[in-house]
């Protein structure tokens, strides 16, 4: 299973991790369309466990309320674990408190819920401004 | 009726839905992801939200018939419908779950009861909205014309 390299490599990928089906399909369409690869998984265990097996993406969408790990906890969990991929918390309407408490687990940017196809745009420019 | 005017009616329809609130800029994302190579991706993801709808409010149902109402599973029922609603632009259910989580935060069971009935109303009425727009865009697609924007 060759992976591409990544120092040449033009194909940005990402993960969407949330539990609700229909954010899921959108986000997933919405990557599609920019022509990134992705992955979708339901909660932060999953997104955790997937990089466990040894995968890693350039972007990860996640969520902040999820059953059996949350986002907040999945973040610091996977930069514990090293990872430095480019983490966009994506959520409803929160508090000031809380998009505080989700940023400092280890976020590069916040986005609220729903995302369109410019937020996502906003967030790709970082990625390739990080090479 | 001729093609020309089954899309004029279509966009009619359309543009009343954006007008009476039932509606918001998030449907048209929707749109604008489908294509060729995803032409029911509207259809696909407003049935999911129909799907979905219909199991949360029997959920919250049950929930607030109990003898001891458990707000926080209230609540988190409310926050999923509203998050999808909001998904997908259905805006008006989206505001009656904003104000229907304020009166489960105030543990105010008069109030959610009448905005169970509220999110119900709303989203019946959406989806029988959605539902005669997706016909006429049968038709016109049947009669051999495209959807237009």
């Amino acid at each position: 299973m060759a992976q591409s390299n990544k120092e040449k490599s033009t194909k940005i990928t990402a993960l969407v991790v949330d539990d609700d089906m229909i954010n899921r399909t959108i986000h997933h369409r919405l990557l599609d369309n920019l022509g990134i690869e992705n992955e979708v998984v339901g909660n932060g265990k999953e997104a955790v466990d997937v990089h466990c097996s040894g995968k890693n993406f350039d972007l990860i969408l996640m969520d902040k309320d999820m059953p059996i790990m949350n986002g907040i906890e999945a973040t610091r969990k996977l930069r514990e674990m090293g990872i430095r991929s480019l983490i966009a918390g994506v959520s409803s309407r929160s508090t000031e408190q809380e998009i505080q408490e989700f940023m400092e687990a280890g976020l590069d940017d916040y986005l609220e819920k729903p995302l369109t196809m410019s937020k996502l745009v906003t967030i790709i420019r970082k990625i390739d401004s990080n090479g | 009726m001729d093609l020309v005017q089954l899309q004029r009616q279509l966009v009619e329809y359309r543009t009343s839905l954006y007008h009476e609130g039932f509606l918001d800029e998030q449907f048209t994302q929707l749109q604008e992801l489908q294509d060729e190579n995803n032409p029911e991706f509207v259809v696909e993801v407003v049935t999911l939200f129909f799907e979905d709808s219909e199991r949360l409010l029997n959920e919250l149902t049950k929930a607030l018939e109990q003898q001891n109402i458990d707000f926080n599973r209230v609540d988190a029922h409310v926050h999923q419908l509203k998050g999808s609603s909001s998904s997908i632009g259905a805006q008006r259910v989206q505001k009656v779950c904003i104000a229907f989580r304020n009166y489960c935060e105030e543990q105010n069971v008069e109030g959610c009861l009448k905005c169970l009935q509220q999110v119900k109303n709303e989203y019946s009425l959406v989806r029988t909205k959605l539902k005669s727009m997706f016909q006429l865009e049968q038709q016109i697609l049947t009669a051999g014309g495209s959807i237009p924007m």
